[in-house]
């Protein structure tokens, strides 16, 4: 008797214990989600009360490191072949050296996600689009690599698949024959993450990148962009890229 | 002036061994195009900077070319200069099938030219990409019509406006063409609005050097009269535009030379481009423009069948020329994100962009070529395009006149 009354005992406790860790794990994503406040049910359009921006400040950005080039490559699986000129690339490193003064810098350059990308304006298909939230990406779906985005394009930030592909990561389908660029790293900005270049930057404790909501007055990006001077690269062809830069 | 009677040309042995050669030019771009997308583009000379390789200077040279090759009927059923009008069908025959002989290499060179049901269905009215396959579909239509007027009788008196809206439509297609290029606002060689203009003018001398070799050849062998007067006036007419070609590569130059930021580029194609320099004024200005206009305009060799023969073949090779340095070379030629920098980077930036054509490459554009003339011979051999004559008093009536007096 006292047997049986353990074992419901037991029984109870381990289903109460159940009950409770269900009603956590469904709970506690909500109670999370509202308190980062801008995640949303993936069911749920993008909308274009956030602007995703990012600010690269030279003057952090170490020269010979590249772990956000690696990071990159790692996270969407862009493999070279040994070919640099057909290789893809989404963010690269750049030196820079002042012709007068042989003053040196060094920084990423990526896809400039601007407001208003020239790649999007001459893709005949409509391929080339711009998210509501700012993020520029490419359908691979309707893209017929007719590579006019690659023309337009003033940073050189996109790349033509110029083979076959294999053991591609399933969160960054890529297809021989079409074009693409870096993606902001949607598939982790979606579920409330970094890009993966950012994480990179971060992890060392170079801190040259910092990543958010360039709507967002309280964001950090924001702050930083509020306090010091920052640069658009080609400014001057008034794309309001979603990408600044500090120290050039 | 008689009335023109029109014929076909005759079939027979000659006319299938001269369709097998350009038949054999077909295969090869179709083979080379199989072997590209097989692949992919790295077995090409193109790269992430050189995007638009060979098959583009052939596609962009035809598709220029056959906006062109419309002008010899629009002189005659716009303008109403009658001496042309017994070549406006040939003319307009010429402007679909370099179009079609165009566009077969620019999808083929496609990374996706399975897809090209998508560039049909899905449009994005910005582009003017999207623009232009409406402006060269539509083309192909309006001209099929004119020649439609042209041919049937009691259509005849259509000819007129049908012409007109065909002559509209080509100027607006090659600013179309030009405006790929003019509208990239971001490339140093580009961004201009004087590209469209000189892509027409371009047109008018590409598409009537072409003309003028075609008449010729399709009138040598199949032994019909083709008289000296309206060669004259061709070749004539040829002189102007390739001299109109030279003068917008001049003014688009010096322009350039008068904007600061601007000579680098300007300096990389005149001066220190290697192969892109010696192609700019080895064959483009001196082979493709200089040589022609001597050639036409010299009393001697401008009355020479020969000599207006390959002066026209030599404003073929200086218009593949010049877009190969428009196309090539634009994006040879480094973008400028940083002025006053020394740029360098592992994915080549700051430096000059190297390229060699690819065997592929090449075949794929003369496969187009092929394309083009093998259907312009079909077309003459089924349908009337080409006058039994064009003997001088079939066509001028000056000359007829002269010989009634």
């Amino acid at each position: 008797m006292s047997e049986e009354s353990n074992f419901d005992r037991y029984r109870r406790r381990f289903l109460g214990g159940t009950a409770t860790a269900v009603a956590g794990l469904s709970i506690a994503p909500g109670v999370l989600l509202h308190s980062i406040g801008r995640a949303k049910p993936a069911d749920e359009p993008v909308t274009g009360k956030v602007r995703w921006g990012m600010l690269i400040d030279s003057n952090k950005c170490a020269t010979g490191c590249d772990d956000c080039v690696k990071a990159c490559d790692d996270e969407h699986g862009l493999t070279g072949f040994g070919r640099p000129e057909t290789d893809a690339q989404w963010i690269r490193k750049v030196t820079l050296k002042d012709k007068q003064t042989g003053h040196t810098q060094t920084l990423p350059l990526l896809c400039q996600h601007c407001e208003k990308p020239p790649c999007v304006d001459v893709c005949p298909t409509g391929a080339s689009f711009r998210r509501e939230d700012g993020i520029v990406l490419v359908d691979k779906h309707i893209c017929i690599g007719c590579r006019y985005c690659m023309m337009a394009c003033p940073y050189k930030a996109r790349s033509f698949i110029h083979e076959s592909l294999q053991d591609q990561k399933p969160w960054a389908p890529r297809g021989k024959g079409t074009v693409e660029s870096c993606t902001f790293c949607v598939q982790r900005v979606d579920n409330d993450r970094i890009p993966a270049c950012v994480e990179a930057c971060t992890a060392e404790n170079h801190n040259a990148l910092i990543f958010g909501d360039i709507n967002d007055p309280d964001s950090e990006v924001s702050r930083q962009l509020r306090k010091h001077n920052s640069r658009q690269i080609r400014a001057d062809l008034g794309l309001n890229t979603g990408v600044r830069y500090r120290g050039i | 002036m008689k009335s023109v009677e029109f014929r076909e040309i005759e079939g027979g042995r000659p006319f299938y061994l001269l369709l097998g050669f350009f038949g054999l030019f077909v295969l090869a771009g179709l083979g080379a195009a199989w072997y590209m997308e097989h692949n992919g583009h790295w077995v090409t000379g193109m790269s992430n900077q050189i995007i638009w390789g060979t098959p583009h200077v052939f596609a962009v040279f035809l598709i220029v070319a056959a906006s062109g090759a419309l002008n010899v009927a629009s002189i005659s059923s716009v303008f109403g200069k009658t001496p042309y009008k017994p070549l406006a069908r040939l003319s307009g025959l010429l402007a679909i099938t370099l179009l079609v002989g165009g566009l077969a290499v620019l999808v083929l060179d496609l990374g996706r030219p399975d897809r090209l049901i998508i560039a049909m269905t899905y449009y994005n009215f910005k582009s003017i990409f999207a623009w232009n396959i409406f402006l060269y579909v539509g083309f192909m239509v309006v001209v099929a019509i004119y020649l439609w007027m042209m041919m049937e009788q009691k259509m005849n008196r259509f000819t007129k406006p049908a012409g007109f809206a065909a002559f509209i439509w080509r100027l607006t297609l090659t600013t179309g063409t030009g405006s790929i290029f003019g509208f990239l606002v971001a490339r140093q060689a580009y961004n201009s609005a004087l590209l469209a203009p000189m892509f027409i003018i371009m047109s008018f001398a590409f598409g009537l050097a072409i003309f003028i070799l075609v008449l010729m050849a399709s009138y040598q062998w199949s032994d019909r009269p083709l008289g000296d007067a309206i060669l004259m006036r061709l070749k004539n007419l040829l002189g102007v535009f390739v001299a109109a070609v030279l003068y917008f590569v001049i003014v688009y130059h010096l322009t350039n030379l008068y904007i600061t930021g601007q000579h680098g580029v300007e300096r990389f194609i005149l001066l220190d481009g290697g192969v892109y320099t010696q192609v700019f004024w080895g064959l483009q200005i001196l082979l493709g423009n200089l040589l022609p206009l001597a050639l036409l305009y010299n009393p001697s060799t401008g009355k020479s069948r020969s000599w207006i023969g390959i002066a026209s073949a030599l404003v073929i090779v200086g218009g593949l020329a010049q877009v190969y340095v428009i196309i090539i070379g634009g994006q040879a030629y480094p973008l400028e994100l940083f002025p006053g920098k020394e740029v360098t980077s592992p994915f080549f930036d700051g430096g000059i962009n190297t390229y060699t054509p690819s065997l592929p490459e090449i075949m794929l554009g003369i496969g187009g070529v092929g394309l083009a003339l093998a259907a312009t011979l079909v077309g003459i051999r089924v349908l009337r395009f080409l006058p039994v004559s064009l003997a001088d008093d079939q066509v001028d009536p000056h000359h007829q006149a002269g010989d009634a007096a």
